[in-house]
Order: structure tokens, then sequence, then C-alpha cells
């Protein structure tokens, strides 16, 4: 072989590998993952026939429940003789209680009975209009827990197949037992549901079974969550991956993964960040982490899975919420309510029919597609229990998400933002429970029957054993959801231009540095400063030679 | 002026320098958009052709390397500050004299002592800097594994530093060519391989 023909084998080789250089850059790393990596497909989804197929009873066939049951209580008792501990592992079960222990430094008792908000702000002295959304029966006054039995457990609300079974909204949790009218003077009548039909229909709780109560959190469908709405009991899969039929048609008893009535998956209790990855088929911690489905390394192209140390999978797979059919509530002004004259008999719609107004609830914001907020978490959040003092000079957060750059179970998480204007105590600087809804028939202290706040707030806060100075004023209040539902198919998640780009979606979390957004700006002026004298320096130097050589 | 043609650049030579030129434009345009200094491609695509410019410019290098030490070539960037001096005062005033250039070309010795103190700054300091951080990069989340505790920022800046430092010699570098025998004379000799020099000059050097 001569030396030119070796030496044009040499380049040939060189240019051979050079292109596949350019071609498998990634090919390297991305073989490293392939070995941890889970396609989203190999998550397989339950067949929805599920139940019927494979459950080994079948409940039209108990003798205990071929008869009339006279309210659901007696039915709670016929479930009761066979799954005996049943009703003793909800009652200890946050959806009984409503009640959560911190799991900050802070030791305070969380939950619905302790926290104050600013949607309807405490259940305390609302009981029957709050309680027809409590796992139970009868709860209609602070002595509820000091006398509740087994039968009081409300088995049907989650185990109903029929969609028939529904709770009346100021019933204290009992469904109607004869045509009843509600909201009074709507027209709309709720019947009573068939309860042997019912009873003799159960199975695993469906989407809507959990929908009933967490799709229309705060008063309505869609209200609080942002990513929680009735769209969610059978979504298009653009709206939820997960639950759509059409996605992998799970059920949200498919994450949040229960045994023994306890449901894991608490926003007070959150998982920021799962280092244990997969818990198939035995959970390890969390179930309800993305991670525990997805491993720790989901991705395909491994440079997206280099993210997940600093960004949760919420952040670019959920790329806005409320992207249902509802819009969710953005803004909660009680400071207005009161003026029946506004509107349609106080009630005013704007050109989307949402009702941006009611005499009994102030003003409202709404909105659908909404980009979230972005900040560090790490499963932390502060909350406000009733009573606790607060800075009416600086902004007023009812919760607020922990975690920081540095800390090492944070990442950057969305969230939605809800303000509102609600009561405080100038005096005792503490937020005011407002009472809103009546005792009973002669009640007229409630704000919706009486009309006036200064009644409403003294017999809230006395009825919550707190004090009240007697002056009531309005403040502003901020409070944080985290976003971890509606789930976009992957191909809708964020791009990279979405952050890596200097007014990215990240733009205003500290503390990451994010190619494309944050920069160097000292280095920056630095380098195009010298760049550009090296380029007048070049030009100058040229321009002479130009000059001389002329003149030579 | 009497000239001659010597062959300075081997085909090897040729082809690793264009190349290695192309990479480095290719790697500086993708790189600043990645950076955020312009938006043109789009950051997806412009980080995509970054990555892959960046390991083809690694496989180059490798091969230079090894060419570098099998030819002997690796002489040529011996540096010296002999010289120097003479090297400086003709580019900030001989040459507006249209004085001769004092360093006389060879097959022997082609580059002169400016050349080889910034072409070895090169070797050893700049590309080595972007290579490590550039691969440091790609694998920012094996560091932990790797016990490294920097700051992505941190290793982000020391990568743009390096980036300047690559824009101002390519600045002076591309100027400098057309400061040979005629103003082409050098881009030429690094395309065909031969350059004409002054008959003189090549005597000198013998």
């Amino acid at each position: 072989m001569t030396t030119d023909k070796s030496r044009a084998l040499l380049v040939g080789l060189l240019v051979g590998v050079l292109a596949v250089a350019l071609g498998l850059g990634y090919g390297v790393r991305a073989g490293h993952a392939a070995a941890s990596r889970t396609d989203a497909a190999a998550v397989v989804a339950r067949p929805a026939a599920e139940d019927e197929e494979t459950s080994t009873a079948d409940h039209t066939k108990f003798e205990e429940l071929q008869r009339e049951f006279a309210n659901a209580t007696e039915v709670t008792q016929a479930c009761l003789e066979c799954h005996t501990e049943a009703a003793k592992q909800v009652m200890s079960s946050t959806h009984w209680t409503w009640e959560f222990a911190s799991p900050t430094e802070s030791g305070e008792t969380w939950g619905k009975r302790h926290v104050i908000n600013n949607f309807c702000v405490a259940v305390t002295s609302n009981w029957p209009r709050c309680t027809s959304c409590h796992v139970g029966y009868g709860w209609k006054d602070d002595t509820f827990f000091d006398t509740a039995t087994e039968a009081q457990v409300d088995c049907l609300v989650c185990h109903d197949t029929t969609g028939t079974y529904k709770k009346f909204p100021a019933g204290a949790g009992h469904p109607a037992y004869e045509p009843k009218e509600f909201p009074p003077g709507s027209g709309k009548i709720w019947e009573p549901p068939d309860l042997t039909t019912i009873a003799q229909n159960v199975g695993r709780p469906g989407n809507k079974n959990c929908g009933a109560c967490h799709f229309y959190g705060g008063g309505g469908d869609a209200v609080k969550h942002g990513d929680l709405d009735s769209t969610l009991a059978a979504p298009p899969k653009e709206v939820d991956v997960h639950l759509s039929p059409e996605g992998a048609g799970l059920v949200c008893a498919d994450c949040h993964k229960t045994e023994g009535h306890q449901v894991p998956g608490s926003r007070y209790a959150a998982t920021a960040k799962d280092t244990h990855g997969k818990d198939l088929p035995v959970s390890d911690d969390n179930p309800t982490t993305c991670e525990s489905c997805h491993g720790l390394a989901p991705m395909k192209n491994p440079k997206l899975n280099d993210h997940v140390d600093k960004v949760a999978c919420q952040t670019c797979h959920i790329p806005a919420f409320a992207r249902g059919d509802k819009p969710t509530k953005m803004w909660w002004d009680w400071s207005k309510a009161g003026d029946k004259n506004r509107g349609d008999h106080g009630v005013e719609k704007d050109e989307n029919g949402w009702v941006v107004y009611h005499y009994k609830k102030g003003e409202f914001v709404w909105e659908k597609n909404v980009v979230p907020t972005y900040l560090w978490f790490n499963g932390k959040t502060t909350y406000m229990v009733m009573g606790e003092k607060i800075d009416p000079n600086g902004e007023v957060y009812i919760n607020h998400p922990q975690g920081g750059p540095d800390d090492p179970n944070a990442r950057i998480y969305p969230f939605k933002v809800f303000r509102g204007k609600q009561g405080y105590d100038p005096v005792n600087q503490t937020l005011l429970v407002p009472h809103l809804f009546p005792f009973n028939k002669e009640d007229t202290t409630a704000y919706w029957k009486g009309f006036d706040w200064g009644t409403a707030f003294e017999v809230g806060m006395k009825t919550a054993g707190l004090p009240y100075s007697g002056q009531y004023d309005w403040i502003e209040t901020t409070m944080y959801w985290p976003i971890t539902h509606m789930v976009a198919p992957a191909e809708q998640a964020l791009s990279c231009n979405a952050c890596h780009q200097p007014n990215g979606r990240l733009a205003e979390v500290p503390g990451v540095y994010i190619p494309g957004q944050s920069g160097h700006p000292t280095l920056d002026a630095i380098g195009w400063s010298l760049s550009g004298l090296a380029l007048l320096g070049v030009v100058v130097h040229a321009g002479l030679r130009v000059v001389n050589r002329k003149r030579a | 002026m009497k000239t001659r043609r010597i062959y300075l650049y081997t085909r090897f030579e040729r082809f690793w320098h264009w190349m290695q030129a192309l990479l480095i434009i290719g790697l500086g345009i993708t790189g600043f958009e990645v950076h955020g200094t312009y938006t043109w491609l789009g950051f997806q695509t412009a980080h995509m052709w970054h990555v892959r410019f960046g390991w083809a410019l690694v496989a180059l290098i490798v091969f230079a390397a090894f060419w570098h030490f099998t030819t002997g070539q690796w002489k040529n960037y011996i540096p010296t500050f002999e010289r120097v001096g003479v090297m400086v005062r003709y580019y900030t005033q001989g040459i507006f004299r249209n004085e001769p250039h004092p360093y006389k070309k060879s097959e022997l010795s082609k580059l002169n002592p400016l050349q080889r103190l910034t072409y070895l700054g090169f070797k050893l300091l700049i590309a080595p800097i972007l290579v490590t951080t550039g691969l440091l990069l790609i694998y920012y989340n094996r560091w932990p594994e790797w016990g490294l505790t920097w700051s992505l920022g941190t290793v982000s800046a020391v990568h743009l530093a390096g980036a300047f430092l690559i824009l101002l010699f390519f600045i002076v570098h591309v100027y400098m060519t057309t400061t040979g025998h005629t103003v082409f004379s050098n881009i030429k000799a690094m395309l065909v391989g031969y350059e004409e020099v002054p008959e003189e000059a090549v005597a000198a050097a013998d």
C-alpha cells in the first residue's frame, strides 16, 4: 500500500468516526440511562371492569342487604356485620378525624377542624354545610366526636358504584331521605337515593367517588385545587393522561394506594423528592409520587433526566392547571358580599357564564389554563390554624411551601396561588372565623341569614372558643395549592425553551442556574468588551497597514 | 520578490485544522444560544447540536493528539521566549513599514514564537478547560456520585470564560492570517498545504 493510499484511508476513517460521534453524541449516555428507565407504557393500566370480574363477593346475593333501609346508618351497620374492622379503620383516618398531625416542627394539629383558609374560611360554626363532605353522618355541632358511633361512618360515599348516592349539601353528611330543595329557592330537588340498590352494588372507589368531595372543594366544581375538577371523572387524554380512559385508565386510588382505609398522598405531608423510586410491587414510602411508578430516571433523553434533582416532574408535565372544562377560582373577596341588588338579585355572571359576584360570598375571579407559580418545595408546608397571630402589615400567608435551593429534599414545584380578602380582628391580629351557615331554622346570627358581619364573626369566634375584640376589618391573604394532577401526555409537556430563555417560566425562582436564562452578567460584560476591543484592535491594525502600504 | 513553494501542512493537518475550525464555529454559535445571548435555533436544537459538536471535537482531539505524537509534530509547539520581543515589534511597528517578517517559516519549523505560545496555550489551557467543563456539564447529574460539590453556575461560568478566550483567539487568529506574504497566502497554505515564501527566507532558515 502506498503512503498516499494509506493516508486517504486514515482520513476516510477519521471522517467516519467524526460522523458517528456527531450522530451518536447522546448514545453513550442513552445507553447508560437505559438500565434505569421505565417506559410509561410499561406501567400497565388496569382494565376498568376489573372489580366485577375479579371480586370474590357479589353483594346482591348477601342476605343482610335484601331489605329496605330507613337511613344510611342502617346500611353501615349491615356493612359492619361482615367488614368488622372497617369502621375502626375509617375512624382513625384523616377522612374521619379531619385532623392531621403536622410533620413540621410546629407540633400543631392541622386538618379541616383546625386550619383556616381563604375559601369558606373555617368549618367551625358551619358544620352541617361543610360536613356534607365528611365521611360520616350527623356532624352538626362540636359534640359530634364525643358521641359518634361506628354506625355513623359513611361507607357508601366512597364505595357506591351506581353513581346515585349523594350526600345532601346541608345534611351534615346524610343523603336526603325525602325530596329536599337545595339551594333553598333554587328549585333543585335532591331525591332520596335507593339505599338498597346502592348497598348491593358497592365496590372499589372510582374517580367519581373521590371526586364527589375533592372535585368540589371550596364550595363548587373546580373552585379550590385548580388541578381537580369534575372533568377528571373521565377526562380526555390531554387533560389527564393517567385518569383518562384513552390514557392509562387509572383511578385515584391506584396512586393513592389505600391500605386499611388510610389514604396516602396528603398535601399536608407531601414528598417533593422521592429518592426510592419504584414502589412496585411493595411500597417503601409514599406511593403517590410519580417516581413510585416511573422510577428515578424515567425519560428517554438522559439530559432530561439530569433535571430530576432540582425540578419536580409536575413542573414540566403539567404545563397549566384548570385545563378541563371548568375554570378555577383565583380570587375571592368576601368584603364585597351582601349586595342583593348587584346583578340578577345579587348574582352576577361574566360573558362565560361564570359567577363573578354572589351576595352571599362576594367577588370572584376565575381562570382556565392557568400557568402555575413555581417555588422550591421540600414537601413541608406551614399552615395557619384558627387563632394564629398574623402581621397585618406584611403579606398574610395562609400556608407557605417550605424549602429552598440548598435544601436537598426540595425541588422546583408548580403551585396555584390563591388570593382573597377575608375578615380579621385588627385588635387581636387574628383571622376571623365567620359563622356563615345557620345552626338551625331560628338562627339569624349566621351571615347567610342575617347578613351582618359583626354578628357572624362574633358567633363564629365564640363557637371556636377564640377571643374577638368586636372590631373587624378586611385583609388580603394568600394560599398555595400544589399542582400534581392533570398530568399532560408527554408530547404536551413543556419544551426546553419554556424555561431556557431569558424570561423563562422559572425566571423568578431563586438559587438555580438555568442555562439560557440565568446568564453571567459580569462575565458577559467582560467577555464582550474584550471581544469588542480585539475587533477594534484588528480593524485599526488593518487600517494602518492599508494606509502605510499606500504610502509606500 | 522571488518566492518558492514549501510544503507546510500535511493532508491530515489541514483536515484537522478546518474540521476543528468548523466545529469551534458551530460550538460558538450554538453555545452562545444555549447561554441565552440570542435566540435563533431555539434552546433545545442549539443544545442538541452543541453536545454533538462537542463530542465530535473530542473525537477529533483524540486523533490529533495521536498525530502530533506519532509524527513528531508536537515539537512545533515547544515554547520559546527567544525573539518574542522581535515578533511583537514586527507586528506593532515593522509591519506598517513593510519590513520583512522576522520569522522564516520552513518545513521543519513552521510556527513563529508567538504562534507557538498562543497555540500551546490554546491546546494546553483553553481547550482542556472547555472540554473538561463541557463534559462535566453533560454529566451534571453524576457529580454527587463522583464526589463533586461544585455548583452548576460556577462550572458554566468557567466554560463561558473559556468560550470568550476562544472568541478572542478566533478574532485575532483570523486577522493574523492576512499578515502573510500576501493577504490570502496563509489561508491558501492551510487549504492546499503549500505556501509561497520569499526565496531568501528559506535560505535564511537553511
